[in-house]
This record gives structure tokens, C-alpha cells and sequence, in this order.
């Protein structure tokens, strides 16, 4: 599979805001689920000591 | 050779061991979605149908899978904690639950994004979407429930009845798309014949499928030892961890 440039890639066929518009949304949910487990972690030691 | 199985059903045993096999796993969904993403995305071919809006795909369904599968788990963790009372049972069924509602969100999500361009329609009430949907309120209705309860082992119980009652729901989104005249197309990969996709695509998200099956078991073993560390802290080994992690800190 071989888009050419970035504007086609981005663009998706013309379904650039459906497909970046799951993928986006997908990975920043992941990124603030490893983030809040690091901040309860930090939370739970703190409690202890 | 025998392992002595017990020895990692306390929470001091397993806390060590999580974290190890929390890196690794975290490691392993990392190099797993890099080559699925790579492979959906300049190997797989532009779709006869549907164009490129099908490579949602590589998320979609395996986000669905592990929607579904990481309930069953955590059904089959709460059942395990009122069978035998042992106290990592309801922490690993209390660890499962956000990462199990990040999952359902995701498939929802996506779902609608997928559904906009090939149906016309953001959302339909149809029985696919719609158990899927009751997947997510049963997360939360765990959730909501564990976190209403103060005494921990008693929210274990309350929430491995709702856990147990809610997996009557798991087989409903699997068959409704046979038992019912959907909107949402039938599986394209089953056990019974062979997959109705290009192999590179089915390649891709299979591997994606790993990746976010790899992350799954990451996530739920970190959250599992902020519930241990939380639970516990009133322990020896607890104070004798985070002292430990204030001199690597400091």
C-alpha cells in the first residue's frame, strides 16, 4: 500500500475524519489511562508514608 | 516440576511478580501495535467496498474482543473471590473493571465513527450496539457499586453478584448479529469457516488483537497493585515498598 504523500495519507481516501477522528480518540484514552494509573500509584504511596 | 500457585494468591507475593509482568506485557502491546499499525496502514490494500474508512477496523474489533473477554475474566475473577474468599480475587476483579469500560467506550466510539460513513448514521438502536452499550453500564454499574461500599471485601461481594448476573449479557453481543436482523454486519472471523477478509487485513488486525490484549493484562496488573498498595497499606511489606521507592525516588 503506498499513499504517495502525507496529504493523501492524512486524507484517507476522504475518510480522514472518520478514521483519524476513532484512531485520535483510541490512543489519547490510552495515554490518560497510563497517566492516571501512575498518579494513583504515586496517590497510594504517599498514603503509606 | 510443580509451581506452588498459592504462594502468588497473597498480595505481597504478587506484587513484585505484577510489576515485572506488567512491563513486559506493556513492552510486548507496544511492539505488537506498531507492526498491526504498520501492516493496516501500508500493507493492508484500500478496501473494494468500503474504501479506507474499513482501517478502523484494526481498532475496532479488537477493542470489541477484549470488551467482551475482559468481563468474562472479571466475572470469572469475582466468581473465584466468593467461591473461596481469597483477598486477590476481588482486587484483580476491581483492577479489571476501568480497563474493561476503556475497551467498551472504545468499540462504541469507533463504532459510530465506522457506522457515519458505511450506514449513514452515527447510531442505531439495534441489538448489536445496544448490548454493547449495556456492556459499558455494567462496567459502570460495577464501579459505581464497589466504589459506594467503604468495607472493601464487602464491595467485593456486591460487586461479583453484579459481575456474575451481567455475563448473561457477554453471549448476547457475540450472537445477536445472527439471532437478530442487524444493522451491524456478521462476524467476519469465526471458529466454524474461514475469514471473509484479505489475509494481510485479517494479518493486521490479529496482531492488533495481541496488542490490545497485551495492554489489557499491563494496565489491569498496574491497577492491580495501586489496589494492593491501597488495600494493604497498613502492612509491613507495604511501608517496607514505598520506603524502598522514597530512596529510589529521592
Amino acid at each position: 500500500m503506498s499513499w504517495g504523500s502525507l496529504d493523501h495519507f492524512l486524507a484517507m481516501g476522504g475518510y480522514g475524519l472518520y478514521v483519524w477522528g476513532s484512531y485520535l480518540v483510541t490512543f489519547a484514552l490510552i495515554v490518560a489511562e497510563v497517566t492516571l494509573l501512575a498518579r494513583r500509584k504515586r496517590n497510594a504511596i504517599g498514603r503509606i508514608r | 516440576m510443580s509451581v506452588n500457585w498459592f504462594k502468588y494468591s497473597s498480595p505481597q507475593t504478587f506484587f513484585p511478580l505484577a510489576g515485572k509482568l506488567a512491563l513486559g506485557f506493556g513492552a510486548l502491546a507496544l511492539v505488537a501495535c506498531a507492526i498491526g499499525l504498520y501492516l493496516g496502514f501500508f500493507v493492508a490494500p484500500t478496501d473494494a467496498q468500503q474504501g479506507e474508512s474499513y482501517r478502523i477496523i484494526f481498532i475496532h474489533v479488537p477493542a470489541a474482543w477484549m470488551s467482551m473477554f475482559l468481563y468474562v475474566v472479571m466475572a470469572f475473577w469475582a466468581g473465584l473471590g466468593l467461591a473461596f474468599n481469597t483477598r486477590l480475587s476481588g482486587m484483580m476483579a476491581s483492577a479489571i473493571a476501568p480497563t474493561g469500560a476503556l475497551f467498551t467506550f472504545i468499540a462504541l466510539w469507533t463504532g459510530s465513527f465506522w457506522g457515519k460513513p458505511t450506514w449513514g448514521t452515527w447510531w442505531v438502536w439495534d441489538a448489536r450496539l445496544t448490548s454493547e452499550l449495556i456492556l459499558l453500564f455494567l462496567y459502570f454499574g460495577f464501579m459505581a457499586l464497589q466504589a459506594a461500599i467503604d468495607d472493601p471485601r464487602r464491595a467485593d461481594k456486591a460487586g461479583a453478584l453484579l459481575a456474575l448476573v451481567g455475563v448473561v449479557n457477554v453471549p448476547i453481543i457475540y450472537f445477536s448479529v445472527k439471532w437478530w436482523n442487524t444493522l451491524h454486519q456478521g462476524a467476519s472471523v469465526s471458529l466454524t469457516k474461514s475469514p471473509t477478509m484479505a489475509t494481510t487485513m485479517l494479518t493486521a488486525m490479529l496482531i492488533m488483537t495481541f496488542g490490545f490484549w497485551f495492554y489489557g493484562i499491563a494496565a489491569v496488573l498496574l491497577r492491580a497493585r495501586c489496589i494492593m498498595l491501597e488495600r494493604e497499606r497498613g502492612s509491613d511489606w507495604a511501608a517496607q515498598y514505598a520506603r524502598g521507592y522514597a530512596r529510589t525516588a529521592a
